[in-house]
């Protein structure tokens, strides 16, 4: 199947408002009328619940957290994108635009990046009016750093902790509607199905995770605003409880899950130390403004204290590979610059898997109080984990899986495939392509949240009787004895393994086999292991307790199961996908300088899959990508 | 991989156990065995829990997620001290090489009336989410709203602001708290918008109704032990506390 995206015809530019003038409306007396369900409350749902409530429609809303003002967003640490312009320094719209298109390795849509871009400044009024504590100038003005990928300052930011202001900005609001009655909000409430009828959802089946109860809450919409599925490689940035199980439910109800194998790997997170390792810790791209990347020219000099290897002896590989970016070369490009220093010999710290991050230099020109006002707290933060001081001698950071790029497949409007199913923010795939730029996740998120949805889940609302579902409906009684049946299951298998033994295999499988460097040899050595992990699971794995309780293990083994299956799916995309792009890099596609190698006669193409069972081959359907504003070019920051 | 720092300690753990709200609880005695240094205290936890698991024991239960101090999930007493002391440091972020080999450590809940147990070590934080809804926001529409830069702010007012936003919401200061307050928590959220200019016209209600949240809530009243601000892994500054009580008595007084 061809897909199509809805997207707007006609200049760009006058896209967005065109379409918003031609969705339809729902009068305001009749928004009561409709019930919407939205799952996930971080920074795309929290925004969306709140401002679907705040327009009169009944919200019902959930989280697995035991508040919403604990999602994941929260730990975004550097900023927000805003093509505001305040710097003076040639910014606009079409310039925000054209670097997340290109930042995307031309693999997003070019009418949701517009969109994306021309919403990006009402978010910043917004917050504001929230009383986000957006960093100042002296003057009072809002102040403004740099972030990879572009050339311009146009990253709003509150110290090194604006995901948290943004979310308790979108918390703050869902609490007023909570108030207000308008959406109930349920917490420590996880998803485990999506209820669909006669071809539409409807509804959705919980399991409170305090009392252990299944059932379904039913209405005229479902959004997922669930999040990224990078814990798939089990250590990543992500919080423990990310997953892909709501992603994963809805997909294996006929939902398309879109260019799954566009994962983001964080050049700067600090490094692994052991086999007890349960998450790692990303440090801020920001910190690439002022730091400088380096590693010894010499193996010999690796051992040495970073402080005892001589000026000349540094490679500062990213300032000679990129000259013009610098140290603020896009993130994919970035992690496999480091990537492939490691791999030369030339790594730092435990088993040569780093490189320095450097603030010497910076601290000579502005002084170290200046540095310490910019990004005091990750500094705290990398000497807790550490126990090494970053003012004195250089970070040692590694690359790590982030952030993910693909998702399920929407439409212009939001929607997936399946009518009356709506994704949100990460959860989707709809702007980033095949690399999302730093600050453009939480741009994402609230633009979603606050100024898309809003309008076109009333273009949807309009055109149907609202109302129209029943507890009662066989569909219903299904899913939840469905749900009862795969937690039974899994008490019953009583094994040796325990859950998270299985994941860690599973991680591991993944991080080698399907990581930063891809090929089709390493892809299929993970497709033929991930169905033996996932056997292994499903006979021999051992969950104490029951279901009926707090289930901590439970909840765990929920979630491994689902990525078990859907391991399978993303490097079945990538190994479908012959080319390299963004950061999906697959080594037999790559320049004479090891850059990425794009195929656009063949791939220029959004990979949409379709779920026919565990284990059988799944369908492809493909929605070609036109660019009529923006050149396709090879993606160059030298 | 191999351990980072080999110098590994065994250590003998005090785990308060206690099956659900209304059941009784009491602390059972575990060993943590070959800990690393470099392992933060929840990996211990966690390490702790697999060979529960295996002896077919159900494993400790304890809240946490993002693992990078950020998110207030976590929240554990350890050693009498929520968080377990360290400066400015949730017990996510706290690592094994404060302690040594051959010491006991006691891990409790967050204990306070307005916090329920759930299990173990989880408890029930609802009561902070009710005082955010009692007016912990500023009203403000989605849309239609002027130009970030319409209305300067001062940044000795932004930085106050952003200093008491740093709040993760944890709930350290009301279990800190000999009183069980939550005077800390929400004078951070009254100081942040009760100094920002989006936030002043709503100042008296808004203290008002969260305050009287906090009493309804069964949290207790602040009598300045200060243990809150020793406890807050933000380092939420008790001042923040004056500030709430003037701008509780501005709104009295008009």
């Amino acid at each position: 199947m061809i897909l199509d995206g809805k997207c707007p015809s006609g200049p760009i530019e006058k896209t967005w408002d065109k379409h918003r003038f031609d969705l339809k409306l729902v009068n305001p007396a009749n928004k009561r009328k409709y019930k919407v369900i939205m799952v996930g409350t971080g920074l795309a749902g929290g925004a969306a619940a709140a401002s679907l409530g705040e327009l009169g429609y009944n919200v019902e809303a959930f989280c697995y957290q035991d508040s919403p003002r604990r999602a994941h967003s929260i730990a975004a640490q550097g900023g927000i994108n805003a093509a505001k312009a305040y710097p003076n320094d040639g910014d606009s719209i079409y310039r925000l635009f054209y670097d997340t298109i290109k930042g995307g390795d031309f693999r997003a849509r070019e009418a949701d990046v517009w969109r994306l871009a021309q919403v990006s400044n009402n978010i910043i009024d917004q917050c504001v009016a929230q009383g986000v504590p957006f960093a100042r100038d002296y003057a009072g003005y809002l102040d403004n750093r740099s972030f990879g990928g572009a050339q311009v300052s146009r990253t709003f930011f509150a110290r090194g902790q604006t995901g948290q202001q943004l979310l308790l900005g979108a918390y703050s609001a869902l609490s007023r509607q909570i108030k207000a009655g308008s959406v109930k909000m349920y917490n420590r409430t996880e998803m485990l199905d999506l209820i669909v009828i006669d071809g539409v959802a409807k509804g959705i089946t919980i399991r409170d995770m305090v009392t252990g109860e299944i059932r379904a809450h039913m209405g005229d919409a479902v959004c997922l605003a669930t999040g990224g599925y990078v814990n798939v490689f089990y250590l990543s940035t992500n919080a423990m409880g990310c997953s892909v199980t709501a992603n994963w439910k809805a997909h294996k109800k006929g939902a398309f899950f879109a260019n799954p194998c566009y994962t983001q790997i964080h050049p700067t997170c600090i490094p692994q130390t052991g086999d007890h390792q349960s998450k790692l810790t990303l440090m801020s791209e920001s910190l690439r403004n002022d730091g400088r990347c380096w590693v010894p020219k010499k193996k010999e000099d690796c051992g040495k204290h970073p402080n005892d290897v001589p000026e000349d002896d540094r490679d500062y590989y990213l300032e000679r590979k990129y000259p013009s970016f610098g140290n603020l070369a896009p993130r994919d490009i970035a992690s496999r610059a480091a990537k492939a220093q490691c791999d030369d010999g030339r790594g730092v710290g435990p088993g040569g898997r780093g490189v320095y991050l450097d603030f010497a230099t910076a601290i000579k020109r502005v002084s170290e109080g200046t540095i310490k006002e910019r990004y005091g707290n990750l500094f705290e933060m990398y000497e807790k984990i550490t126990d090494e001081n970053g003012y004195k001698r250089p970070m040692r950071m590694y690359p790590a899986p982030h952030y993910a790029m693909g998702g399920l497949w929407v439409d212009y409007n939001l929607m997936s495939n399946v009518p009356g199913l709506f994704v949100l923010g990460e959860a989707n795939f709809s702007v980033h392509g095949a690399n999302r730029l730093g600050a453009s996740a939480l741009m994402q998120g609230l633009a979603d949240g606050y100024f898309v949805i809003p309008y076109t889940i009333g273009g949807y609302l309009a055109g149907i009787k609202p109302g129209d579902y029943s507890l009662d409906n066989p569909e219903v009684k299904k899913s939840i004895d469905e749900v009862h049946a795969n937690i039974k299951k899994m008490f019953s298998l009583k094994g040796k393994k325990t859950v998270s033994e299985i994941y860690r295999a599973l991680g591991k499988v993944m991080w080698e086999n399907v990581g930063m460097a891809r090929s089709a040899a390493s892809l299929k050595t993970a497709l033929a292991e991930i169905p033996k992990l996932r056997d292994e699971f499903w006979n021999n794995v051992n969950i104490t307790g029951d279901g009926g309780e707090f289930n901590q293990q439970l909840e765990n083994a929920g979630r491994v199961a689902d990525f078990l299956e859907f391991a399978e799916l993303l490097s079945k995309d990538a190994l479908v996908r012959e080319e390299s792009c963004g950061g999906h890099f697959r080594v037999e596609h790559q320049m004479p300088d090891g850059e990425a190698k794009r195929n656009d006669a063949d791939f220029c193409h959004v990979a949409a899959w379709e779920f026919k069972g565990v284990g059988k081959e799944p369908e492809l359907h493909k929605e070609p990508l036109k660019f009529d504003n923006v050149h396709l070019a090879v993606r160059s920051y030298k | 991989m191999s351990d980072h720092n080999s110098n590994t300690m065994n250590l003998t753990l005090q785990v308060w156990r206690q099956k659900g709200p209304n059941a009784p609880g009491k602390l059972e005695t575990y060993e943590a065995k070959h800990v690393s240094p470099d392992m933060s205290f929840l990996e211990m936890l966690d390490e702790v829990n697999e060979t529960l698991i295996k002896k077919g024991v159900d494993p400790i239960a304890f809240d946490h997620d993002c693992r990078e101090g950020i998110c207030g999930m976590c929240s554990q007493v350890v050693n009498g001290v929520p968080h377990g002391g360290q400066d400015r440091t949730t017990v996510c972020q706290l690592h094994m090489r404060s302690f040594k080999d051959g010491d006991t450590i006691f891990i409790e809940p967050w204990r306070a009336r307005a916090f329920p147990v759930i299990k173990d070590l989880a408890v029930d934080r609802s009561a902070l989410d009710t005082i955010i809804q009692a007016g912990g926001y500023v009203s403000c529409h989605t849309g239609g709203v002027a130009d970030g830069n319409a209305i300067l702010i001062p940044k000795p007012e932004a930085d106050y602001a952003m200093d008491a936003a740093e709040c993760i919401g944890c709930g350290a200061c009301v279990a800190g708290c000999p009183n069980g307050s939550a005077m800390l928590f929400t004078s951070a959220k009254v100081a942040q918008l009760a100094v920002l200019p989006q936030g002043k016209a709503e100042a008296a209600t808004r203290v008002n109704a969260m305050t009287e949240a906090l009493k309804e809530c069964g949290f207790g009243n602040c009598t300045n032990h200060y243990e809150c601000q020793a406890s807050c892994p933000k380092g939420i500054n008790v001042k923040f506390i004056a500030k709430l009580n003037r701008e509780y008595l501005k709104a009295i007084a008009n």
